[in-house]
């Protein structure tokens, strides 16, 4: 097997006297879709944000393609790492937020091509061409030249992936993407995602609390409760046989609910 | 006579009708004062919300003082201290200067206040999209924050330049004279205070009506959204 392209080595992460992730140890191997369930306040969110580099981490090293994220290597030891090496490792990596965050003054297409054309460099031009492609696979294309609030929430989402894919990450990551979509528009969304999963190479790192959708499009499915990894398997085993008493508990009560 | 022009003490209308044009001369200093006062305050309150957001304590705490400081203290006092301090240290400028100086001192305070509530406003996630996008701090500001952030600016703005309008008359004690001022010479001379007094209450009046229109025609016309960019 080749080196994973995510590894949390006994990563903690506090806030103030509160401990979140507790010598979390998780890796996630390049291409694999990775599905991340777990009780409200388990720590889901963190570990995505943590990758994204919008929260830093208390003890441990998280590695991104091989390199420390959160550090830096000089002269073989570990420092802290510089802005410029988060802006450097953030390029591998696309985040899409459960409250979509687009930019509320800029059209569809804008969006979509500001990163790419401030970071990437892009010719407008070619930022657009890119941008109309995104929007077309993600149904959108008609809806170039809306504002995000001219669509629904489902629409917005569809864009805000697109967004995320338009700076060419490798890694995706999705916290709860249709948790604030109403029940009709989740389909949509869901679809685009599947679509993501099954035609491209990229590796994608999911939130959800859709046990169905956990099903379908992951490679592996993991439990996380107090801070860290519980069980973790194949989706078939994970949810016709979870071995574990907390993940059964887990299963139960969200089944329930759906 | 004031500035050259008579007035007719015959009766009241006739008097009011020939200071008029004494007071519009006021109201001009007036306004020019208010105006230049609040681009001094838009300006300094612009450097002090900046200085209050910078992380380092060195810099953001003695701003946190002066800003507090100016904003806490009577626009007499400040005036005061301009005009009559400034001097000892060889530092003499016209009233009318030293005027828009202080009023612009204590708006920056103000200001500075009404920039950092409309940067604030604009929600957590627009800054984490950003980062996600790896845009610079920078670019983040000028584009993503900065544009959400001047609608609510704006209106909160446009009541402080209300306000500071309102607060020019004090500028008269150190001789400049501004509306008021004149209003008061000429109730001075003519021993009839109160018609120019009248004059002068409802030339303000007309006048905070119709910005106080102004700022709402203008807060319904500013996107909600933000500054569009297309
Ligand atoms: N900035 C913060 N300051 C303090 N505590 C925080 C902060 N962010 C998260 N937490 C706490 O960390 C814990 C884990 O939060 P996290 O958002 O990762 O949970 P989650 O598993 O995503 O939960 P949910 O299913 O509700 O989204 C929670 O108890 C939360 O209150
Ligand atoms: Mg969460």
């Amino acid at each position: 097997m080749t080196d994973p392209i995510i590894k949390f080595d006994a990563v903690g992460k506090r806030f103030g006297s509160v401990t979140v992730l507790d010598g979390l140890d998780f890796e996630v191997a390049e291409g694999e879709k990775v599905t991340i369930i777990g009780p409200s306040g388990s720590g889901k969110s963190t570990i995505l944000r943590i990758l994204m580099t919008l929260e830093s981490i208390s003890d441990g090293v998280v590695y991104v393609g091989g390199e420390p994220l959160w550090h830096e290597r000089k002269g073989g030891n570990f420092v802290p790492a510089s802005e410029s090496h988060l802006r450097e490792m953030r390029r591998l990596l696309g985040m899409v937020f459960q409250s979509f965050n687009l930019f509320p003054h800029m059209t569809v297409l804008r969006n979509l091509t500001e990163a790419p054309v401030r970071v990437l460099g892009l010719s407008r031009a070619e930022a657009r061409e890119r941008g109309l492609e995104l929007l077309d696979m993600v149904g959108l294309a008609d809806q170039a030249k809306k504002f995000p609030h001219q669509l629904s929430g489902g629409q917005q989402q569809r864009v805000a992936i697109a967004r995320a894919l338009a700076m060419r990450p490798k890694i995706m990551l999705f916290d709860e993407p249709t948790s604030a979509l109403d029940p009709e528009l989740v389909g949509e969304v869901q679809a685009v995602i599947r679509q993501l999963a099954e035609e491209h190479d990229l590796t994608m790192l999911l939130v959800t609390h859709e046990m169905r959708f956990a099903r379908e499009i992951s490679d592996r499915v993991c439990f996380i409760d107090g801070g860290r990894i519980r069980e973790e398997g194949a989706p078939e085993e994970f949810f016709t046989n979870p071995k574990e008493e907390r993940t059964r508990d887990f299963l139960h009560a969200i089944l329930a609910d759906n | 006579m004031l500035f050259g022009i008579e007035w007719d003490t015959s009766d009241n209308l006739t008097f009011a009708i020939s200071i008029l044009p004494i007071l519009m001369r006021g109201l001009w200093v007036t306004l020019q004062a208010a105006v230049l006062g609040f681009f001094v305050a838009m300006v300094l309150g612009l450097v002090l919300a900046a200085l209050k957001a910078v992380p380092a304590r060195i810099v953001s705490w003695p701003t946190r003082v002066i800003a507090e400081f100016l904003r806490d203290t009577p626009l007499l006092i400040q005036l005061f201290f301009l005009y009559y301090v400034l001097p000892e240290f060889g530092l003499i400028l016209p009233a009318f200067l030293t005027g828009a100086l202080a009023l612009g001192l204590q708006y920056s305070a103000y200001l500075s206040e009404v920039y950092r509530a409309g940067i604030e406003a604009v929600p957590r996630g627009q800054h984490e999209a950003a980062r996600a996008l790896d845009l610079t701090p920078r670019d983040t500001f000028i584009r993503i924050i900065l544009p959400q952030a001047i609608p609510r600016i704006i209106p909160a703005m446009g009541n402080y330049l209300v306000a500071i309008t309102k607060d020019v008359p004090i500028l008269s004690v150190v001789t400049v004279l501004e509306l008021l001022g004149v209003a008061r010479i000429i109730g001075d001379r003519t021993f009839n205070y109160l018609v120019p007094l009248t004059m002068v209450g409802g030339i303000y009046l007309i006048l905070t009506l119709l910005a106080s229109y102004g700022v709402r025609r203008l807060d319904r016309s500013l996107p909600k959204t933000g500054i569009p960019l297309k």
